[in-house]
C-alpha cells in the first residue's frame, strides 16, 4: 500500500510556498497542538507513534524527547540536524528543497512539546541554496504568525534561525554539531551528560533530524496511534530512501516500513531494477556507515525468509549476515563494481572526516586507508586481509562518538562478504592495477561472490 | 602523506587592512542578534563565510584576525574553526572553485572520470589553481546528492549528472562570462537544465 505522510502533496505545484502549503493542509497541526493540547500531551502522542529517530540511530523520539531536563530552569533549545552528509544518503535536501514548510511545522509542535523558545536548524554548509529557501519559508511562517511572539494568540513564542555548518560530516554526530552551532571544531563530546541534560551552551537541548521533525505534524493531527498502525511491528511509519549508484531510478521514495526489499530494488515504482539489465551484486542499504550485504543476504535472511525495508528485519543475523536501516540511504552496487575499490573509498572518506579526537579513530583510519589503497593498487599481500579486520575490531566501541564504528563496520563487511575479492586482489596485481572503478566502460569482471 | 599534514599554510600576516562594507556589518549584526547573550561566538562559521566569500575568496590571517576582533574572541579560536571546517580555504583559490565528488555513490558512477577529465582539460593538478587564477580544482567528499551522481560543485552551485559533454559547456561558460550568476538569481528550472 502507497503511503505518503512527508511527502504528501509534493507534486503540487508552488507548495514550497507558505500560501500553497497551507491550502493543502497544512499548519494545521499547530493550531490543534498550542490551543487544544499540553507540551506533555504532544509528548505522548508522539511515545505512542512508536516513531523513531530517522537520522540512523533509529532511537525512539519520544523517548528522547521524555529525557529533557525540565527542572533546571535553564532555557531548552530544539535543534534539527540537517547536516547530512552520510554518502549514499540525500533525502533530508529533497525535503528542504521541496516542501520546507513541512519541517518549520514539525518543528513548532516539537518545539512547544519540549517548552523551548529557541530552535536551529543545523544545514551543512554545501547547501547554501537550501539555506536561501529555507530563509525564505521561515521569513513567510513568521509574517503569518506561526513564529515570533504569542503563536497564534496562544502565549507561547518561538524564534527558528538557520545555522549554516561549513563541511564537515562528523558535525552530523548531535554532540559535534552543538560544538559546531557553539561557532567551535566539531569536536564531538563525551556523554553523558547527554544534551538532553547538558547540550547546546550547557542547556537541555534536542537534536532531531529532518527527517524525524517532519512527521510531528503528521502525528500531531491524526494522532500517535493512527501512526502506529502504519509499518511493522516497532518500525511504525513511512522512510525516506534515497536510492543511488546502478540503478535506473536514482531517487528520493517514500515507502512503508515493511516493504519487501525486493520489491524495492526491481520494481518500477522504486528503484526499477539494476541499470543496463545487470546483475545485482551488493547493496548497503542505509548510507555508507553499515554493513555492505551481498544479494543473497540483502533480498533474503539467513533463515530463508525475504528481508524486508524495517529497523529489525535489515538488521536481522546481527553483522554477520545483517546489517541496518541506517539513514535509509540504499546504494545498489551492479556486478561490475570493484568492493575493494568501493571500500577503500569510503575508508578515505572516514579518514577524511575523522575529527582525530580519539587515537583509535584517527591512526585507525589512516591505516585502514592505506592498508586498502596498497591492496587496490597490487601491492597488498594475504596477510593484508586480516590486519584490516583487525584494525577495524579495535576501533569500533573505542571511540567518543560513532564516526571509529563508522569507518570500520564497512570495511569488515566487506572482507567478511567478499573476501576472495580481496584474495583476487592479492593475487592478481597486474590485472587489479588497471581495473577503472565505476567508470563509463568497465574493464574486467570480477566474479560475484556470495555471502556465507 | 607528507604533503597532506602540513596541508594549511597560515599565511605571514601582510597587516592589509580589511573591513566589511557598512551593509555587511549590519548583515552580520543581524546575525549575531540570532543567538543569545553572550554567545555571539555561535556566529562565527556564518560570519566566515560572509568574509570568504566578500573579502577575495579564501581566508588569510589578516581576515581572520578582523574577524576575531568583530566577534571579541581570540585569534586562534578563528583559525582552529577556519582550518577545521574543509569549505574554507586558508591557500588562495581562483575564481570559480571547482569541488568534485569523490566518494562512493559519484565513483561508481564515473566520479573518478570527471576528476581525471577535468585535470586534463584544466591542465592542473587536483589542489591546484590555473595559471589565469580562474580555477581551482578540489576533491571533496560527499556533497549530498548521489541520486544525481556524478556531481560537482562550482562555486555554491551544484552541477549534477555530469558527463564529458556537460563539463566542456560548464567551463566554457564560466570562461566567457566574467560573472558567474548567483544560485539565487537562478529559476529553480535553470538549476534543473
Amino acid at each position: 500500500m502507497e503511503r505518503k505522510i512527508i511527502l504528501e502533496n509534493i507534486e503540487i505545484e508552488g507548495i514550497r510556498s507558505l500560501d500553497v502549503y497551507r491550502e493543502n493542509g497544512g499548519y494545521k497541526s499547530i493550531e490543534k497542538a498550542l490551543k487544544t493540547m499540553t507540551p506533555d500531551e504532544v509528548v505522548a502522542e508522539v511515545k505512542t507513534s512508536g516513531l523513531r529517530g530517522r537520522g540512523g540511530a533509529g532511537f525512539p523520539t519520544g523517548m528522547k524527547w521524555s529525557f529533557i531536563d525540565k527542572k533546571s530552569g535553564n532555557p531548552r533549545y530544539l535543534v534539527c540536524n540537517a547536516d547530512e552528509s552520510e554518502p549514499g544518503t540525500f533525502k533530508d535536501r529533497y525535503l528542504l528543497e521541496h516542501i520546507p514548510h513541512r519541517l518549520i511545522e514539525g518543528m513548532i509542535c516539537s518545539a512547544y512539546a519540549l517548552g523551548a523558545n529557541k530552535a536551529y536548524i543545523y544545514v551543512r554548509g554545501e547547501f547554501k541554496y537550501i539555506i536561501g529557501i529555507l530563509n525564505a519559508a521561515i521569513k513567510e511562517s513568521y509574517k503569518a504568525g506561526f513564529l515570533g511572539r504569542n503563536i497564534l494568540g496562544s502565549g507561547y513564542d518561538l524564534d527558528l534561525h538557520v545555522h549554516s555548518g561549513a563541511g564537515a560530516y562528523i558535525c552530523g554526530e548531535e554532540t559535534a554539531l552543538l560544538e559546531s552551532l557553539e561557532g567551535k571544531r566539531g569536536n564531538p563530546r563525551l556523554k553523558p551528560p547527554f544534551p538532553a541534560i547538558k547540550g547546546l551552551y550547557g542547556c537541555p537541548t534536542v537534536v532531531n533530524n529532518v527527517e524525524t521533525l517532519a512527521n510531528i505534524g503528521w502525528i500531531v493531527n491524526n494522532g500517535g496511534e493512527i501512526y502506529s498502525k502504519i509499518g511493522i511491528g516497532r518500525s511504525t511509519g513511512t522512510k525516506l530512501i534515497s536510492a543511488c549508484g546502478n540503478i535506473n531510478n536514482p531517487g528520493v521514495y517514500e515507502i512503508e516500513l515493511g516493504l519487501p526489499v525486493e520489491e524495492f530494488i526491481y520494481s518500477d515504482k522504486y528503484c526499477g531494477g539494476v541499470k543496463g539489465g545487470k546483475e545485482l551484486k551488493a547493496v548497503i542499504p542505509g548510507g555508507s556507515s553499515v554493513p555492505i550485504l551481498p544479494k543473497n543476504l540483502i533480498l533474503n535472511t539467513l533463515a530463508g525468509e525475504k528481508r524486508l525495508m524495517s529497523y529489525e528485519s535489515l538488521s536481522e543475523g546481527g553483522f554477520i549476515t545483517g546489517s541496518m536501516l541506517g539513514s535509509g540511504g540504499f546504494i545498489v552496487y551492479d556486478e561490475d563494481a570493484c568492493i575493494v575499490r568501493n571500500t577503500y573509498n569510503f575508508s578515505r572518506f572516514y579518514h577524511h572526516e575523522s575529527c582525530g579526537q580519539c587515537s583509535p579513530c584517527r591512526e585507525g583510519t589512516s591505516w585502514l586507508e592505506s592498508v586498502l589503497h596498497r591492496i587496490e593498487n597490487g601491492q597488498g599481500k594475504m596477510k593484508d586481509i586480516d590486519l584490516l579486520v583487525s584494525i577495524a575490531s579495535k576501533i569500533e566501541g573505542n571511540t567518543i562518538c560513532p564516526l571509529g564504528d563508522a569507518a570500520a563496520w564497512p570495511v569488515a563487511a566487506a572482507v567478511r562478504h567478499f573476501r576472495s575479492e580481496f584474495e583476487f586482489h592479492v593475487l592478481n596485481p597486474e590485472i587489479v592495477k588497471n581495473i577503472k572503478h565505476g567508470s563509463l566502460e568497465k574493464y574486467l569482471k570480477i566474479p560475484a561472490v556470495s555471502g556465507e | 602523506m607528507s604533503e597532506k599534514l602540513f596541508k594549511y599554510k597560515l599565511y605571514v600576516k601582510n597587516n592589509n587592512d580589511v573591513s566589511f562594507t557598512p551593509e555587511t556589518l549590519e548583515k552580520i549584526q543581524t546575525i549575531i542578534s540570532h543567538y543569545p547573550d553572550g554567545q555571539h561566538k555561535s556566529a562565527l562559521i556564518p560570519i566566515l563565510h560572509i568574509a570568504q566569500e566578500e573579502l577575495g575568496g579564501s581566508l588569510n590571517v589578516d581576515i581572520m584576525d578582523y574577524v576575531a576582533g568583530l566577534l571579541n574572541i581570540t585569534p586562534i579560536e578563528v583559525y582552529e574553526v577556519a582550518t577545521f571546517y574543509s569549505q574554507f580555504y586558508i591557500d588562495p583559490v581562483g575564481k570559480y572553485v571547482i569541488e568534485v565528488c569523490q566518494t562512493g555513490p559519484c565513483a561508481i558512477c564515473g566520479g573518478e572520470d570527471i576528476m581525471n577529465y577535468l585535470q586534463e582539460k584544466l591542465n592542473i593538478k587536483v589542489g591546484e589553481t590555473t595559471d589565469d587564477k580562474l580555477f581551482s580544482l578540489k576533491a571533496v567528499e560527499c556533497l549530498g546528492a548521489c541520486g544525481s551522481a556524478p556531481v560537482m560543485q562550482v562555486n555554491t552551485e551544484f552541477h549534477e549528472f555530469l558527463d564529458m559533454q556537460k563539463i566542456d559547456e560548464i567551463i566554457a561558460k564560466l570562461r566567457n562570462e566574467s560573472e558567474l550568476k548567483k544560485p539565487e538569481e537562478l529559476t529553480w528550472k535553470e538549476r534543473l537544465s
